[in-house]
């Protein structure tokens, strides 16, 4: 066994001769299989491991390895699963035989037909459909919401947010501990609580049931991602470029629009992009403080999820799934090119 | 005079007072800087909260309804029953009161606020009031012939606690303690302790998710931060994308995954561990809260961890081997003391994510899986006891600054990064 795990090349070959000899001594080929899983993978990966490497090293390294992927795997599994089981044709939450030998009848896109259709008034209309489900479909109405109070939230977040953040990033900021907690604490104190507290005080100044008070609680919300996205770009910017800049007659508005802009926009879009996110999916001031005149997409979500669990929320959760991965990838493209601006790293 | 103190500048000030005069002026513009957020804050977020603190220990629901009655009782020195004369103006107040029908106001609003302190009393109050303008002098006596309660010096003292705007009795609530006969606070029925219970049962639950993420984010961290660039940025789209995907999408997700018709029983029945009647139930209880809050909280775990971890250098260790150390003792002696820094962030963020945490215990955690947010909730919005949502609200809203406090002490809230 300890020869075997230091050699390399060879294993492979062995491992298949043994492989071969389990199928004949059982006569299946499910066995094999078997055997190659489990001793077959752990012990190739062993043999791939440094020479030097001690038996108990490499199987205790397999076992890191085996361990780390599991839970990347418990991290991703739940994301990715609900997206095959939203093309389910039946209306179950789980994968039907159908489905696991991929009979093309068992998947189908009704639950995506179904999130334009619940709540239209003649979803089978030919005439006057598109307006019947722009103005009636409930999932609609809610994404309409949605993406209205998320993108004003995020405007107007971004740009108080950035304000701040460029005071707060000045070496001669005063109280600069205490003001950077306060903008944060949004996100530290407990949701339930920050809606509370805004029920109270937006129902006794008329702004609970308003677009602008669920719009006024989810700037704040979203403030604090802004604030540490930005400062945090702000923390690599070289303050000598400003002072050219003035040396060389430029007020501060110029300054600001033709130097620190372009060099903290990826720290500023990447903090809007938070803030988007924050908005789109809270849900907690939305419970507190909305009216169903402002249901927005996770609001919508939580009562299908309390009341008539269907499929539906399985589509409606892969095209937010689907969302996040363009999110994502906008984010990773801005970071590459935030460090590329700052000459972290090249490429 | 020391020469450095005449050392003018082209204007003719000195050096010291012009130098002070221009860091005060930057000082103020950087304050200017951040004042429009702050000032939005304030408005948006710390004026609502402290209404909460002040709705806590604030409520006028006698003084609103009978409002000279309550100026009354509180003359009343609580001997016996009270005097004559405000028994008169309680029935002329309730009697008066019976035709408002203002929400907040009505008599039947004021009962509640009773009631909280003494269960089974608010029915006393309706009936009362609809008889009140029949009822005549002698008060005290046609009260008591219309129900022998109001007798019982205890009511009356109920009352006097209640008139009062400004009252703990809300505290005393949340704190499972209630007042006795004579208005010592003692500790209420067993059956009654729901908060305690429910604010020790939040502080476990979140300190076992946050200890099931350390175990859970260590390993990966690690992994991510020794890989090659190229490959630790493919495997961080894995901890990344969950953490961008909505937590409704991943509760829902968690619905399918674990519920009894759900992928893990099928799976299970499908291998026969159990049977198809025996399937078991993971979700709509603590159990599946805790799988989905571990899930959700995870990243926020890793992250920290990670961007500590990468900044080790790797010689350290392999000094430490190559000098004779055991793994185990170079890695609790060498690398473990330098990533505490990223496990404190990781712990103490999660916490407090989790002691607050309302969705997920809202959607997937049945009776038993509730934890206090989902209480305060509950008394904003169906039981509509603000005060004591309001009275409970604080206290969590306490322990979480403290918290708060801590990691600021600690870590600096200036060094949290996301990816």
């Amino acid at each position: 066994m300890h020869k075997f795990i230091q050699q390399k090349g060879k294993a492979l070959v062995y491992l298949f001769v043994a492989a071969i000899f389990v199928a004949l001594l059982t006569g299946t080929i499910k066995a094999a299989i078997g055997f190659l899983l489990v001793f077959g993978v752990p012990l190739y990966f062993m043999t791939k491991m440094p020479e030097y490497a001690t038996t108990g090293e490499r199987f205790s390294r397999y076992m890191f390895l085996v361990i780390s992927s599991s839970i990347l795997v418990f991290l991703i599994t739940p994301v990715i699963i609900i997206i095959p089981l939203s093309f389910n044709a039946e209306p179950y939450f789980t994968f039907t035989e159908g489905m696991l030998s991929l009979d093309p009848e068992a998947f189908s896109t009704r639950w995506y037909m179904d999130i334009l259709h619940n709540g239209m008034a003649a979803p089978q209309a030919i005439e006057g459909w598109w307006a019947d489900m722009w103005e009636n479909a409930q999932w609609i109405k809610a994404a309409r919401n949605s993406f209205f109070i998320a993108t004003v939230s995020t405007i107007i977040a971004t740009s108080l947010g950035t304000l701040a953040a460029l005071g707060l990033s000045r070496p001669e900021m005063p109280y600069r501990a205490l003001i950077t907690s306060l903008l944060i604490s949004p996100m530290i104190v407990p949701l339930v609580i920050t809606a509370t507290g805004m029920f109270f005080f937006y129902s006794g100044i008329g702004l609970a049931k308003t677009y602008a008070g669920v719009i006024l609680a989810h700037v704040t919300l979203g403030v604090p991602f802004v604030i540490i996205t930005v400062t945090a770009t702000l923390s690599g910017f070289d303050m000598s470029l400003v002072r050219a800049a003035q040396n060389m007659g430029a007020n501060g508005w110029i300054t600001f629009r033709r130097i620190i802009m372009p060099l903290i926009l990826p720290g500023m879009i990447s903090g809007a992009l938070f803030a988007f996110i924050t908005s789109l999916d809270e849900v907690v001031a939305v419970l507190f403080i909305a009216d169903v005149d402002q249901r927005t997409i996770p609001r919508q979500m939580f009562s299908g999820i309390r009341e008539q669990i269907s499929p539906t929320i399985l589509s409606v959760a892969s095209i937010l799934v689907l969302m996040s991965v363009i999110l994502l990838t906008v984010l990773e493209l801005l970071r590459r090119r935030s460090e590329r601006l700052r000459g972290m790293s090249p490429g | 005079m020391s020469s450095a103190d005449l050392t003018l500048t082209e204007d003719g000030i000195p050096l010291k007072q012009k130098l002070a005069r221009t860091t005060a002026l930057q000082r103020r513009r950087a304050l200017l800087l951040t004042l429009p957020l702050v000032l939005f804050l304030v408005v948006s977020f710390v004026i609502p909260i402290g209404q909460m603190l002040f709705q806590s220990v604030h409520n006028d629901k006698v003084s609103a309804v009978v409002p000279n009655f309550a100026e009354a009782i509180l003359q009343w020195d609580g001997q016996g029953l009270p005097p004559e004369s405000t028994f008169e103006i309680f029935v002329k107040d309730l009697a008066k009161a019976k035709q408002v029908r203002e929400v907040g106001r009505t008599v039947g609003n004021m009962a509640t606020r009773i009631n909280y302190e003494m269960p089974g009393s608010r029915s006393l109050f309706t009936s009362t009031a609809r008889k009140a303008k029949k009822i005549e002098a002698p008060y005290k006596e046609n009260l008591i012939k219309i129900n022998k309660k109001w007798a019982n010096p205890a009511i009356w003292l109920t009352i006097q606690r209640a008139a009062r705007d400004i009252t703990p009795a809300f505290y005393v609530a949340a704190l499972d303690l209630k007042y006795d006969k004579n208005g010592e606070v003692v500790q209420a029925d067993e059956l009654y302790q729901i908060y305690l219970n429910n604010f020790m049962k939040t502080i476990w639950v979140s300190a076992l998710i946050t200890l099931i993420c350390i175990l859970l984010a260590y390993p990966v961290a690690y992994l991510l931060s020794v890989l090659p660039l190229r490959q630790s940025n493919l495997l961080m789209i894995m901890v990344l994308l969950p953490f961008w995907t909505s937590l409704l999408v991943r509760t829902t997700a968690w619905i399918a995954i674990l519920q009894t018709e759900g992928i893990i029983n099928d799976i299970l029945v499908f291998l026969g561990f159990i049977t198809d009647d025996g399937r078991i139930q993971m979700i709509y209880n603590q159990t599946g809260t805790i799988i989905a809050m571990v899930h959700i909280l995870l990243p926020f775990m890793i992250l920290p961890l990670y961007s500590v971890m990468k900044t080790i250098p790797p010689s350290y260790m392999r000094a430490a081997l190559s000098m004779g150390a055991k793994p185990i003792y170079a890695y609790r002696k060498v690398y473990l003391p330098q990533t505490l820094p990223g496990l404190a962030a990781g712990t103490l963020l999660v916490f407090i994510l989790a002691i607050g945490y309302y969705i997920t215990p809202a959607l997937v955690g049945g009776e038993d899986g509730l934890l206090i947010s989902n209480l305060i909730a509950y008394h904003i919005q169906k039981s509509l006891n603000w005060s004591l949502g309001a009275a409970l609200g604080t206290i969590l809203l306490v322990v979480v600054l403290v918290l708060y406090w801590l990691y600021n002490k600690l870590i600096g809230i200036d060094k949290l990064r996301f990816g």
